[in-house]
């Protein structure tokens, strides 16, 4: 009699406990992100108390005389991977429209893995082989981009400068095979959730592929696909190694993608351990705070096209 | 809904207890040995500490475990407490180690100079001046044809190639070095670099340790950079040969080291403040270098008297060692000064 009893009510209380306890986890990633927040204000507030607005406006580097700006780091992180979105995003679709359209169906699925392999290789793998084999390639190369693309009026100041092969540009391709496995297995993914009903009626009334993926695949996926294309965007923002190693680690401007330049992460990599000065390390963290409120708008962003997207969406179906 | 909000208020508190608990045992695990040393700092005598060290270990059972980590890595730790000993390949002012609480005392000598990457030049045969080095690495000479460079090196034929100039990425010693031999020989650059553990670089590429450089100035053509001697030994490196402050041709060695530390007086030295950059003398290697141990006066009496134990006995039994992976071992008088200088600071 007792012992049916004690078991409800342990039940009862079984599912509050569980709720609770999911909700605690739940709330401690937010919790934890406000802190790290707030942690790089707090260590970083220094810099900007000491350099004020200039310090996102300036160019110097110079901690021997204790003069910081992030100019150059953030011009470089939003640089490079621009460069990288420009390259990941038509080679990431060309990838996902042919293992799900064009392929023979025994090749889908090696190709597939294979895909998903390259997102598992380290990153500091990608930087070693960009710097030792892919940069001593590049910069045979280079003369020739120089020479063709640098005397186009306009946009030839991008594309002059000495073939060095270490450079904003190559940083920026690396970044791009780092983040094509990503944005193409989405793609992948999700162009197979286009319901085949669709498809086939497309085909159906004699639509050509490319015209099924114009007009039917791509409209029915667009909110996942550009939800693959800004996460991409937010590993090439963060990412460190690699971009340490064939940036060329240089605090200085130039209008040429073939010169050195710099990224947040990797000045951070390079610099912290080393930062001597107060103010310095306070510099270094604020270039985290930085990074940190790049990659929020760009989220936010992304949040906020993919809601006028399904918006959009809702109301012409 | 309230039951929630309590349960959120009390789990941390336990999960945080929990955290603390586990760290606190890790960290005591960490410190529990007594037959250990720990220090950190500059990655140009990692390669030293840590040979002194197998055969310290093999011989007294103490473990001595270094980790490089940059020099300014070395002096922060040590100004922390965190370590027992830090390293450093610049020397601290003796103002700033009386106001830490700080003391210093040199390891090892050793020197560094550039190396480069230009199709058809064998090590050893580019010639360079002090001040050419500086107009390089100012951005003034851009061509490794610049008649500034041609006229030290009149039998070698110079390609019109871009010269690509590489530096350190990360604080470094090798570059304090560096800089301050070009704020000694060039005036311009003094006015505009100095000279630091990092600084701004009006130009050229950065590396990330002494490897970094030496991997970029092997796979880039027309690469300078410069580098620890041991790691052009190393590497076989195509490095230069200098003119130092007598006008005399010299070639990057041990002898050449040794020659700069001849000319300064470690023994009158506030706690060894001393540099070795641009010494007099004609076999003098004008880029020459000094390794710096630093200790904390108010570490544990213990701790600092083992890591005194296992210099005195690198002093006393590792320069044989020292000597073969390319470092100069000290000079006696200033082994014995660095001896009374334990005994005056620290007692031991």
């Amino acid at each position: 009699m007792e012992k049916p009893q004690l078991l409800s009510r342990l039940a009862r209380l079984w599912d509050p406990l569980f709720k609770g306890t999911t909700a605690v986890l739940a709330y401690l990633v937010l919790a934890l992100l406000v802190a790290i927040c707030v942690a790089l204000l707090h260590e970083g507030s220094q810099a900007f108390r000491t350099f004020g607005w200039h310090f996102l406006v300036s160019k110097a580097w110079d901690p021997a005389n204790n003069r910081f700006g992030a100019l150059i780091p953030i011009y470089g992180t939003l640089i490079s991977s621009l460069i990288a979105i420009v390259i990941a995003v038509p080679v990431s679709f060309g990838i996902a429209l042919f293992i799900t359209e064009l392929a023979p169906r025994w090749l889908r699925q090696p190709v597939s893995a294979a895909i998903e392999l390259l997102a598992a290789i380290p990153s500091i793998i990608f930087g070693m082989w960009g710097l030792f084999t892919f940069a001593p390639w590049f910069s045979n190369y280079e003369p020739w981009i120089s020479d063709h693309l640098g005397s186009i009026p306009g946009i030839g100041a991008l594309f002059r400068g000495p073939p060095f092969g270490i450079g904003m540009m190559t940083a920026g391709i690396i970044l791009a095979i780092m983040i094509i496995p990503f944005i193409a297995s989405i793609m992948r993914e999700v162009f197979l959730l286009t319901p085949p009903m669709l498809r086939e009626s497309a085909y159906g009334v004699g639509a050509t592929t490319w015209e099924v993926v114009r007009n039917v695949v791509l409209p029915y996926t667009r909110t996942a696909v550009a939800g693959g294309i800004f996460l991409g965007l937010g590993r090439a923002l963060g990412e460190t190694m690699a971009v340490t190693f064939v940036i060329g680690n240089a605090h200085s401007v130039s209008a040429s993608l073939l010169n050195p330049g710099y990224s947040i992460a990797a000045a951070l990599a390079n610099e912290f351990t080393e930062a001597f000065s107060p103010l310095y390390k306070s510099s270094l963290i604020a270039l985290g705070f930085i990074l940190f409120i790049i990659t929020f708008v760009i989220l936010v962003l992304a949040k906020l096209l993919l809601l006028r997207l399904e918006r959009a969406q809702g109301e012409s179906t | 809904m309230s039951q929630s909000l309590q349960l959120k208020g009390r789990l941390p508190a336990g999960k945080l207890a929990m955290v603390a608990g586990v760290a606190a045992l890790a960290f005591g695990l960490a410190t529990a040995h007594a037959d250990e040393i720990t220090g950190a700092g500059s990655t140009w005598v990692y390669p030293l500490v840590v040979k002194w060290a197998a055969a310290y270990q093999q011989k007294t059972g103490i473990q001595v475990n270094y980790q490089g980590i940059g020099s300014g890595g070395g002096i922060a730790q040590i100004d922390a407490g965190t370590v027992a000993f830090g390293a450093s390949d610049m020397p601290l002012t003796p103002k700033y180690l009386h106001k830490h609480g700080l003391i210093q005392f040199p390891t090892a000598i050793a020197g560094e100079d550039l190396v480069m990457n230009i199709p058809g030049i064998r090590p050893g045969e580019m010639i360079l001046s002090g001040p050419v080095v500086a107009k390089i690495y100012l951005h003034e000479i851009t061509k490794w044809n610049d008649p500034r460079i041609q006229a030290l090196n009149p039998g070698l034929k110079l390609p019109n190639l871009d010269i690509a100039v590489v530096h350190r990425s990360d604080g470094s010693g090798t570059t304090f070095t560096f800089t301050n031999y070009l704020s000694k020989v060039s005036p311009q650059w003094k006015h505009k670099i100095g000279a630091n553990t990092v600084v701004a670089w009006p130009t050229g590429l950065g590396g990330k340790g002494n490897q970094g450089v030496a991997a970029y100035v092997q796979r880039i053509r027309g690469a300078i950079g410069y580098v620890e001697y041991a790691y052009i030994l190393e590497n076989h490196m195509t490095y230069a040969r200098m003119y130092n402050r007598e006008h005399r041709l010299v070639s990057p060695s041990l002898a050449g080291f040794q020659a700069a530390a001849s000319h300064v007086d470690f023994t009158k030295a506030h706690d060894f403040y001393v540099i070795l950059t641009d010494q007099p003398g004609p076999t003098t290697w004008p880029i020459s270098g000094c390794t710096w141990q630093i200790l904390r006066t108010n570490a544990p009496k213990a701790s600092n008297e083992k890591v005194v134990k296992f210099f005195r006995w690198g002093f006393e039994h590792g320069q044989s060692m020292a000597r073969s992976i390319a470092f100069g071992p000290l000079p006696p008088p200033t082994v014995n000064a660095i001896k009374a200088y334990w005994k005056k600071n620290l007692g031991i």
